[in-house]
């Protein structure tokens, strides 16, 4: 693979890209020459507006394709890579069935005023996601599924109660930035109450971004298109590690300590 | 025109079961009341405003009130005799002002007997009959102007949904939503409202995804639609949410305010909020009751099933549901033109011959509910992030609306479950849904499914798979059933819940003027 792309439209190093976006100016050739403006500064060159249409009486949406002039460095681009390997149901069942010796207990909500289910219970029900059954599933798990709009003390409670070695945490619902907010509330509350022997706390949601996890305070962070088998496999690398190397600190841990003198 | 040639005799046997199932429901519905209840009670009685005093923020005075009146003589005997025996015998000329001498400690609720008793009876039944008065003339109001204005010019009526948290900017949506062809303006509520047990006040400007429903807020929304239907000729209409833990008194303001729709789902609440079941029945009946005298049209919630279960496993469940929605909705006086029961597309796109089987489930509401206004929702569960793709699903999701005779169309948005929709993506949304009515609009006229093909196959297939369900689910209960996860694979026994505090059984000697006068005439 070559170090430095650019995007491909129908010839290599061509470039071309596609947008659309929208103006609140009134639709013309004026409005046509401010799209290409725009398009021209964000590194659009040549642009060709292609299509334009008025929307109401004060705002015009175009599309635009034309060739970007940004090369990408691939040597540059930094990801989570998944840090476990995917193991198929009954592997993970052996596993948690030989580390704990018992049923590995989950915890999962949807906290604060955020209602949408949708993605726990993609993760949590046994119905599952994408062909795959969500966690109940797993003979050697334990899933309490707490459901909707739980408060973050109760969370708290409910996983000590429940004797949780994870938590998980689904936010939909961004605006003002709710999912961050929620979520830091969360963790901070989990380390209030029971500090190093808190839960491993997982966060999940489309509009997170794995890369959040020690800004968030998780251990880690599930976005767009998690499926249940990547989080029970997860699940058991994570304890996995833990009870492997309990002497020297383990990844989650120094996230931990790194965090502890962040707040 | 009947395409599915489903045979009438397992069809009554489908009601018949729903009706059975629903029963012990219903009786406990009526052996029960609410605090939700007694307030909307109240505020057809005329209280309004909120406590703006009080450490928790904007405490609704009617709540001050029925809480107080719990605390001495509860509320078994309903909160009508207590309160209008107070008022006159503290000579307060207002139900605020009760409110306020109760904030202040001044006021011992007690429960009235002989002439007493009487004379509460009286004042409370004038005070709700001047409340159903406002109803009445609402209703009579809008009949007006649906005469004037017109009607949308054709089926389905288009279905909008604007949500920024803030009611000026929805008014500013809405408007600009009514004049790109919206024929009906839904107002997402702010996430979480359905848990508040209180409805808040005035108008606001700071919700979460979506705005408060507040009395003050359905006033400036109905009256920019009114301004704007009168720019566009035609009547567009305004829906909101009567579902958590409010529901009777949300009902309430939107006949004191002429909401047109509402959402109204018996069960909702119960699997997808945890809302107490008995909570709810007891709630959904007398919102109902509400809605039929206000003359509102209830959009059920059938669409959130298919969003947690999958969309073929599950297509019976949904016309279970219909079948219960519609007894609850009879039984609590709504006719068939105000039943917008609900159902969606959303069978996964990836599966072979996915839009015959679509055609087949919502053919089979149209010809199940051949009078009800039926609510089609568009594709949210299998939309990805791929504008085009979803684009191209929405365009299917309207035609298949259009060819089995759908009456109200939710417009799909392809940035469904990405962001809240950019101005240009409604837009583009409703430039798709006009493409499709108008390129297929008499399609309907041309389509004949084979008779022995695969969607009157499969449309008997669910039929049949829905009375199964119902006759387990009058053997073992309803509320049994809902506990047993029936329902969206949602489990939720009948003793817990939100709300549960919420629920106190009716003396013998029960009054709720409210409840007689809408029992009486629906």
């Amino acid at each position: 693979m070559t170090r430095h792309v650019r995007p491909y439209g129908d010839t290599t190093g061509d470039g071309m890209v596609q947008t659309s976006f929208t103006l609140p100016v009134p639709a013309g050739p004026h409005a046509d020459g401010a799209a290409q403006q725009l398009a021209n500064k964000m590194g659009i060159d040549p642009a060709m507006v292609v299509h334009s249409h008025p929307i109401g009486d004060d705002f015009t949406f175009f599309v635009v394709y034309g060739s970007v002039r940004h090369i990408v460095d691939l040597d540059d681009v930094r990801v989570v890579e998944r840090e476990y390997p995917l193991l198929p149901p009954a592997e993970i069942n052996t596993t948690v069935k030989k580390l704990l010796r018992r049923k590995l207990v989950v915890v999962g909500a949807c906290i604060g005023t955020d209602a949408h289910t949708v993605g726990i219970d993609a993760i949590l029900n046994i119905k599952g996601f994408a062909g795959e059954k969500g966690l109940e599933y797993y003979r050697e798990l334990k899933v309490v599924n707490l459901g909707a709009q739980v408060s973050v003390p109760e969370l708290v409670r409910r996983a000590r109660a429940e004797k949780a070695d994870a938590v998980l945490v689904s936010q939909v619902v961004t605006q003002r930035d709710a999912h961050i907010l929620n979520t830091q509330e969360m963790s901070a509350a989990f380390r209030e109450a029971m500090g190093e022997r808190r839960p491993l706390l997982i966060a999940g949601g489309p509009r997170f971004d794995p890369l959040m996890a020690a800004e968030l305070g998780v251990d880690r962070v599930f976005g767009r298109g998690t499926t249940p088998g990547e989080v029970a496999s997860y699940l058991v690398h994570a304890i996995h590690t833990t009870s492997a190397d309990t002497k020297t600190t383990t990844t989650a841990a120094a996230a931990r300590a790194a965090r502890k003198e962040n707040a | 025109m009947a395409l599915l040639d489903l045979d009438p005799k397992v069809v009554a046997t489908a009601r018949e079961l729903a009706a059975r199932a629903a029963e012990p429901v219903v009786a406990l519905a009526k052996a029960h009341t609410t605090v939700a209840v007694e307030r909307a009670t109240l505020r057809l009685a005329g209280i309004t405003g909120a406590d703006t005093t009080h450490r928790a923020g904007d405490v609704p005075w009617v709540n001050r009130v029925v809480d107080t009146v719990r605390e001495h003589c509860g509320l078994e005997h309903g909160v009508a005799l207590p309160v209008f025996h107070a008022l006159r015998e503290h000579d307060l000329g207002t139900l605020t002002e009760l409110a306020e001498a109760t904030a202040a400690g001044q006021v011992r609720y007690t429960l009235p007997t002989g002439r007493d008793r009487e004379r509460a009876r009286k004042a409370a039944t004038a005070a709700v009959t001047r409340g159903l008065r406002t109803v009445d003339r609402n209703r009579a109001h809008r009949d007006k102007l649906v005469a004037k204005l017109g009607d949308p010019p054709r089926r389905p009526w288009i279905y909008l949904i604007v949500a920024t948290g803030d009611i000026d900017e929805d008014v500013v949506q809405a408007r600009n939503a009514a004049r790109a062809g919206a024929d009906i303006i839904a107002v997402i509520r702010s996430t979480g409202q359905s848990l508040l047990d209180y409805v808040p006040e005035g108008a606001t400007h700071h919700g979460f995804a979506g705005t408060y429903a507040t009395q003050e807020n359905f006033r400036i929304m109905r009256a920019a639609l009114d301004d704007v239907s009168k720019e566009v000729g035609r009547y567009v209409r305004l829906t909101n949410y009567a579902s958590g833990l409010c529901m009777p008194e949300i009902a309430v303001l939107a006949g004191l305010q002429r909401l047109d729709m509402m959402l109204n789902d018996s069960m909702y609440g119960i699997l997808f909020r945890d809302i107490n079941p008995i909570r709810t029945f007891v709630d959904q009946r007398f919102s109902r009751q509400v809605h039929a005298r206000a003359g509102i049209v209830i959009n059920t919630g059938e669409d959130n099933y298919l969003t947690t279960a999958d969309a073929i496993d599950a297509a019976h469940t949904v016309t279970v549901s219909q079948l219960l929605n519609e007894h609850f909705a009879h039984e609590a006086g709504l006719p068939d033109h105000l039943l917008g029961l609900g159902h969606a597309f959303e069978i996964n796109p990836a599966v072979p011959e996915s839009f015959r089987l679509e055609l087949a489930h919502a053919l089979l509401a149209r010809e199940l509910f051949p009078d009800a206004p039926l609510k089609w929702m568009p594709p949210t569960k299998h939309m990805t992030g791929d504008v085009f793709h979803g684009y191209l699903l929405d365009g299917f999701f309207t035609l298949a609306g259009l060819l089995t005779g759908q009456s109200i169309l939710l417009v799909g948005m392809m940035t469904e479950a990405v962001v809240t929709p950019f101005l240009s993506d409604r837009d583009l949304a409703l430039r798709n849904v006009r493409y499709v009515l108008d390129a297929a609009g008499g399609l309907r006229d041309d389509f004949r499914p084979a008779p022995d093909g695969l969607i009157v196959k499969r449309a008997h297939q669910v039929l049949g798979e829905a009375v199964d369900l119902l006759a387990r689910i009058v053997d073992d209960g309803l509320l049994d059933a809902i506990a047993d996860g029936t329902f969206g694979l949602m489990k939720r026994p009948a003793t817990g819940g939100k709300g549960a505090d919420g629920v106190i059984t009716k003396a013998d000697d029960y009054l709720n003027p409210a409840a007689d006068l809408l029992e009486a005439h629906p």
